[in-house]
């Protein structure tokens, strides 16, 4: 294009201020990806919930328990399909920094609720004759380098502590790429044996798969007023809300990052506004020679809303693409702590529009400045 | 013949007829042209003069398409611009003007080719005819040999110098000079009016010249003073030459 010499060289013309005003872009759009993936990875229990998937767990917390007793009646109410019940182990392996999920699990019907998380079906039946075995996410085997086969001490917290040892069994995989591979599931039965007396037969929560989704409000009602004014009352909450209402135990982090993110691109748009309207008020005078010599008004808008985007694109770019590169290294570093940080594509092409937008708001100003200044009192400005 | 009674034929290049422009300042109307009349004839080289604030640049910008009066009519080569919208007045500036201003307001990060190629831009010409006609018109100002340097490598008077290859290189109408040499040591400006004499006797361009000074004023064909906001006839060129020698 004839008039890309005039954009580039007008841009190239202050390279420190260009460089710091692309490098405000990066920041701004690495800090954007960062915040969206975090984000993402607190949401998608919610997004990934299985919308025929009912929880229930004690009305007071989910701390306190429920009897396993209260399963078979459960089972009964009208459009339950299957029920299983978990309970958190919370055990340590060697560090407390080593943090993944243990799960006790009801093997009987584990994989009939949890129907994405696929196990090899030779390994699922070594597991089901090995009391002391365990099936582990693919992420977790990964991370701590175990096969099958392996034995693999851990540290108990809760369950009157002391030292269980469990048998890689078998490894789980997620169907799709948000799935939660980082779990680790031991035997029902084997906590039951080792378990203080007190706390035997009770199950940390239940979750069960509906007939059909339209049931899900008039089944959740039902199993709550059957246990209503019980020793152990209930509430059923889809899967979606409960992941929901669990995110929301750390505060309002979808509040707390969409505050931090529009800080921060309203910062950029400040930040931009500002250099964009020093540059085209440094410029008036030559801007004026444009006009006179017969450039139009629309002419030299695009010329500043040009040289807004290319900073924007430029600066935008980079500050995704030094995301793609740390986003890995950064989920590797919280050992687990997250779910899986996924940066996809979709949220890459949102930084990219965010940061077009930025780029045409923040030139449009001194833009319109320029394309309305009149050439005569302009050029009296030399 | 420059004629400012409004005696003027259909056949003037420019043709001013009861020119008023007033400005608004501090609450104050200030009339700077109060009926101006002003015919000019293709190939004319015309200097105004007149004290500071006398109206000289207004009625330049005026001309130019730059502003608009309060009242009156301008025609330049049949086209009356007065009541051009402003998008019609920026393509008329295009083809009809070249401007050379005293602070000579070449783009500085582009070469004094990139300079010169600017108007051009704006037209269908190809990259080798674009090419061919800036190199034309620095041949014409002698700076063939600096189109690749920046203003900043550049003296005033060079600078100056690709200006007006930038004013001419479209083949203009006519050109507005508002003090082409005043900020030129005499050198420079001599080189400068000689050039500008060129255009006008060779290439048979029509210039309208703002200047204060009386030398530069006298290498016109015609000088006309502004004087409470109409233009009288001064002294012509040949009458000057005397007294511009030795001013």
């Amino acid at each position: 294009m004839k008039f890309a010499r005039i954009i580039f060289a007008n841009l190239l013309r202050k390279k420190v201020r260009l460089l710091l005003t692309i490098g405000s872009f990066a920041v701004a759009l690495f800090l954007f990806a960062f915040l969206y993936v975090v984000n993402d990875a607190f949401q998608r229990g919610a997004d990934v919930a299985g919308a025929d998937r009912l929880v229930i767990i004690n009305r007071t917390s989910i701390i306190n328990p429920l009897p396993l007793a209260d399963r078979d009646k459960i089972l009964r109410i009208p459009g339950v399909k299957v029920i299983t019940h978990n309970n958190w182990f919370g055990a340590i392996y060697k560090d407390e920094k080593n943090f993944f999920p243990q799960f006790v699990i009801d093997p009987e019907n584990q994989r009939q609720v949890f129907s994405e998380l696929i196990v090899p079906e030779d390994q699922w039946n070594a597991f089901l004759k090995d009391r002391q075995g365990a099936i582990v996410g693919a992420r977790t085997a990964e991370r701590f380098g175990w096969k099958i086969g392996d034995r693999v001490p851990l540290i108990s917290t809760i369950w009157g502590g002391g030292n269980w040892e469990f048998n890689v069994d078998g490894i789980y995989h997620g169907k799709r790429p948000q799935d939660d591979d980082t779990q680790f599931w031991l035997q029902w039965d084997y906590f039951q044996e080792h378990v203080p007396a007190g706390i035997k037969g009770q199950v940390g929560w239940y979750v069960l798969r509906l007939d059909s989704p339209d049931d899900a409000v008039r089944v959740s009602k039902a199993i709550d007023a059957e246990f209503a004014n019980s020793p152990f009352e209930t509430k059923t909450e889809t899967e979606s809300a409960f992941a929901a209402s669990w995110v929301k135990q750390f505060g309002n982090i979808k509040f707390l990052i969409i505050t931090i993110g529009t800080v921060v691109f309203l910062t950029l748009l400040l930040v931009t506004g500002n250099t964009m309207a020093i540059s085209v008020r440094e410029r008036t005078p030559e801007l004026a020679v444009f006009k006179a010599i017969g450039y139009s008004d629309r002419a030299v808008l695009f010329f500043v809303l040009a040289e807004s985007l290319i900073i924007a694109l430029i600066g935008g770019t980079i500050g995704l693409l030094l995301s793609v590169g740390a986003v890995p290294a950064l989920a590797k570093g919280l050992n687990g702590l997250l779910p899986p940080l996924v940066l996809s594509p979709s949220t890459l092409v949102l930084g990219l529009i965010l940061a077009i937008l930025v780029g045409l708001i923040s030139g449009m100003l001194p833009g319109l400045t320029a394309m309305h200044m009149r050439v005569v009192n302009a050029l009296r400005r030399v | 013949m420059v004629k400012v009674d409004g005696s003027g034929g259909q056949s003037s290049l420019v043709q001013v007829r009861d020119l008023d422009k007033t400005y608004r300042r501090g609450g104050e109307d200030i009339d700077v042209l109060q009926g101006l009349n002003l015919d000019v004839e293709a190939g004319e080289f015309v200097a105004f003069m007149g004290p500071s604030g006398s109206g000289k640049s207004t009625l330049l910008n005026l001309l130019g398409g730059l502003d608009v009066p309060t009242r009156g009519h301008i025609t330049v080569a049949g086209d009356e611009i007065t009541h051009m919208s402003g998008g019609k007045l920026t393509e008329w500036r295009a083809r009809h003007v070249g401007f050379i201003f005293q602070m000579y307001n070449l783009i500085p990060v582009l070469t004094a080719f990139q300079n010169v190629e600017l108007p051009l831009l704006l037209t269908k010409l190809s990259k080798a005819e674009r090419r061919s006609h800036v190199e034309t018109a620095l041949g014409v100002v002698g700076l063939t040999d600096r189109m690749h340097h920046f203003p900043r490598q550049l003296s005033g008077g060079q600078e100056q110098r690709v200006t007006i290859a930038r004013a001419i290189v479209s083949d203009p109408t006519f050109l507005l000079c508002d003090e082409p040499t005043g900020d030129l040591d005499r050198k420079s400006a001599d080189d400068v009016m000689a050039l500008i004499e060129e255009l006008v006797g060779k290439y048979h361009k029509t210039v309208l010249m703002v200047t204060h000074d009386p030398v530069v004023a006298a290498r016109a064909h015609s000088i006309l003073h502004l004087e409470k906001g109409v233009l009288v006839e001064g002294k012509h060129a040949s009458q000057l030459t005397g007294a511009g020698g030795a001013a």
